[in-house]
């Protein structure tokens, strides 16, 4: 039996040339992915991209094919379970329901032969408000509590490391942007090293000091959360994590700060250091809130880039901004998002227009437009958050 | 802190209100009828005759109504030792059935869930035996350990078996067949529990620094109760009145006589209802008391 101390601070994770493969499937392929100690590293993808799994190899709950895990400098890849200084807390929470609350929180100090663990137990429970019910059972609980216990009992142990696993999947909305606070909080104040696997963009990014997006077994960006947003590698990237208008052209020109591509007749400028391919036919992209929508041709100007006429083919007003789809020849409907300044909407559906926004908010994707992957609407953000919704709300409707 | 916002009440299930309709009374009713006949007269007949007495100069087997009391005297001091042995040979093979069926139960639900296939074939292996009469197969038993059989004589070349031993006829042979053939009723509930085995609190457990041991008495075992108990009494009780493997003419000899072959022997040779009758009474109150001590003690109502 190990008998590790307390982790006074978090380890870092380490994991070199990772590939798990299953009959019929590779899970992930070469993963090569370093958190440092103590910040909160969010792996965000869609289902199946295989998140899950790399938590599973890093719990020791999966054995990889090939490729080692090392947490705090030491190889863990033959190590079992059990004896890894890492604590999860399940996407399902996975409490014993023939435990009360307080032993399925002392249940890793006392396999540890940590002297006080009752006691410790009852801090923790205290920690998340919770220790009136240490007595009760998994089952005599709320969601939100249950989701609480389940901290409570991965975070008593202070592993080195943290994994959670799509944690506040199950919660209602507002209950999960409570526990993000918590979580973040709790983490700042125990300086462990968080990995939290999720699908949901926002948690992601409001949560995490780093973000890696994972894609089919592999890691398509990493950075902090402004980084990836503003100046997304792939289209995958761009699509996955917010919303982007994505054109594809030929560059035209060249020079040190900047290259110009042929979009629909239009030339579109992109700053050279924001772009990953500089020659050939290219993929290049905008955010949709930094659009601008004029009624008259606006007038060529340095630094600003102009794709038009185009004509208004859908409205949505969402209260704090309002979506605009834009139709123009040659081009995939462009999105704006446009401030609500005044009352209603600027322009209505039909209407004449010309999008405009500030060179230096382009950016230029490494995808070769030739054989990159198009970005499959269906599987974004988005929609997986509103198939949860709805599959939430059907099942509280059936209860 | 944020927490104190959604502290509010635990949600604690209130029981539904319960309708109450003239329909459900209806339709027990057969089942009532079912039990009033077969169950509570039987029951009702079989306490009045263990209170019955001889009559006076009459024949053997000729009993007349009364309140002789002491008939359950008479059998205790007479049967004790069947008593012990019934429940003593009872619990050995309980125990030796859980031993063999916990690991097979475990295989078919737990390791072979992924093959659905591999889990038929088991589980018709483990029904199988059904398909063939219980007493041709403890015979067949007998056949296997009698003198002189390769077995026997094997066991007595090694000299784990003396020169004048015998298998049949022995306290091991009895319970031998008691654990053989009640081993799929212990093996059919722990499968039923096993195969519903959430594998995620393995994992949990396994996270929380439990090796595989701990997480097996920790966890698994707690989880698999219901089909632990369940499986133990379908053995245990059956087990208890058994008479046949315990009789001298499969397993047994006049050394290794249960309760059961007491109360055959009284009822079928003797002629000694009363005496029987006592004896069977006696049996199924000290089977009700142990049986609700068990269950009481294994703490089942918490699960589920």
């Amino acid at each position: 039996m190990v008998k590790q101390e307390f982790a006074s601070a978090g380890a870092d994770l380490e994991l070199v040339g990772l590939h798990k493969r299953f009959p019929g499937f590779t899970a992930i392929e070469d993963l090569n992915l370093t958190i440092p100690a103590g910040s909160f590293f969010a792996l965000l993808g869609p289902s199946g991209c295989g998140k899950t799994t790399t938590l599973r190899l890093v719990a020791g709950l999966e054995e990889p094919t090939s490729g080692s895990i090392l947490i705090g400098g030491k190889d863990v890849t033959s190590i079992k379970s059990f004896q890894r200084p890492v604590n999860t807390v399940f996407q399902s929470y996975a409490l014993f329901p023939h435990m009360s609350i307080l032993e399925n929180v002392a249940f890793g100090l006392k396999r540890r032969k940590v002297p006080d663990a009752l006691t410790r137990a009852h801090d923790v429970l205290k920690l998340v408000e919770l220790d009136h019910l240490a007595a009760r059972k998994p089952a005599q609980l709320s969601g939100g509590q249950q989701q609480r216990v389940a901290l409570a009992r991965a975070v008593v142990n202070r592993p080195a490391l943290l994994l959670l696993d799509e944690p506040l999947g199950a919660l209602d909305l507002k209950l999960r942007r409570q526990m993000q606070l918590e979580l973040k909080s709790i983490q700042s104040e125990v300086g462990l090293t968080f990995l939290h696997v999720t699908h949901d963009q926002e948690e992601a990014m409001t949560m995490a000091d780093t973000v890696a997006v994972m894609n089919k077994g592999a890691i398509e960006q990493m950075g902090a959360p402004e980084e990836l947003y503003e100046l997304p590698r792939t289209a995958f990237v761009a699509n996955f994590l917010g919303q982007s208008n994505l054109f594809t052209g030929h560059v035209t020109a060249s020079s040190d700060a900047s290259i110009v591509v042929k979009v629909a007749q239009n030339s579109i400028e992109v700053p050279r250091r924001r772009a990953q391919r500089h020659a050939g036919d290219v993929t290049i992209g905008v955010r949709p809130e930094k659009l601008m929508l004029h009624t008259e041709a606006p007038s060529p100007q340095a630094g600003r880039n102009i794709l038009g006429p185009g004509r208004v083919v859908d409205v949505s007003f969402s209260g704090v901004s309002t979506q605009y789809l834009i139709a123009i020849a040659g081009l995939r409907d462009i999105v704006v998002f446009a401030q609500n300044m005044v009352f209603g909407p600027v322009v209505q559906v039909g209407a004449q227009v010309w999008v405009a926004w500030a060179t230096e908010h382009g950016f230029g994707l490494a995808d070769d437009p030739a054989v990159g992957p198009r970005f499959d609407a269906d599987t974004d953000t988005h929609a997986i958050a509103v198939q949860t919704q709805d599959e939430l709300a059907a099942e509280l409707e059936a209860l | 802190m944020a927490f104190a916002a959604f502290a509010s009440g635990t949600t604690q299930a209130e029981p539904a209100a319960r309708k109450r309709s003239p329909l459900a009374l209806i339709l027990l009713l057969p089942g009532v009828l079912y039990l009033l006949l077969f169950f509570l007269t039987p029951l009702v007949s079989l306490v009045l005759t263990s209170l019955q007495a001889p009559v006076e100069f009459g024949d053997v087997g000729q009993f007349e109504p009364a309140f002789e009391w002491q008939n359950y005297v008479a059998v205790v001091d007479a049967y004790w030792p069947h008593f012990l042995r019934s429940f003593g040979y009872a619990i050995a093979a309980t125990f030796f059935a859980l031993l063999i069926s916990y690991p097979l139960a475990y295989f078919i639900g737990v390791k072979a869930r992924a093959r659905p296939m591999l889990q038929a074939l088991m589980l018709t292996l483990v029904i199988a035996p059904f398909f063939i009469s219980f007493l041709l197969r403890t015979l067949a038993w007998k056949q296997l350990m009698s003198d002189d059989t390769p077995l026997v004589l094997g066991l007595k070349t090694l000299g784990i078996l003396g020169a004048n031993d015998h298998l049949t006829g022995t306290a091991f042979s009895v319970i031998f067949g008691l654990t053989y053939n009640f081993i799929p009723f212990m093996t059919l509930p722990l499968y039923t529990t096993l195969e519903r085995l959430d594998l995620r609190y393995l994992e949990a457990s396994s996270d929380l620094y439990a090796n595989s041991a701990t997480t097996f008495w920790k966890v698994t075992v707690p989880l698999s109760m219901p089909g632990i108990v369940s499986g133990t009494l379908l053995t245990f009780i059956p087990a208890s009145g058994d008479y046949i493997n315990a009789s001298s003419s499969f397993l047994g000899s006049s050394s290794t006589s249960m309760v059961g072959n007491v109360i055959e022997a009284n009822f079928i040779d003797l002629l000694n209802y009363p005496e029987a009758a006592a004896l069977s009474v006696l049996l199924m109150g000290i089977i009700l008391v142990l049986v609700s001590a068990y269950v009481k003690r294994s703490g089942t109502e918490d699960l589920v």
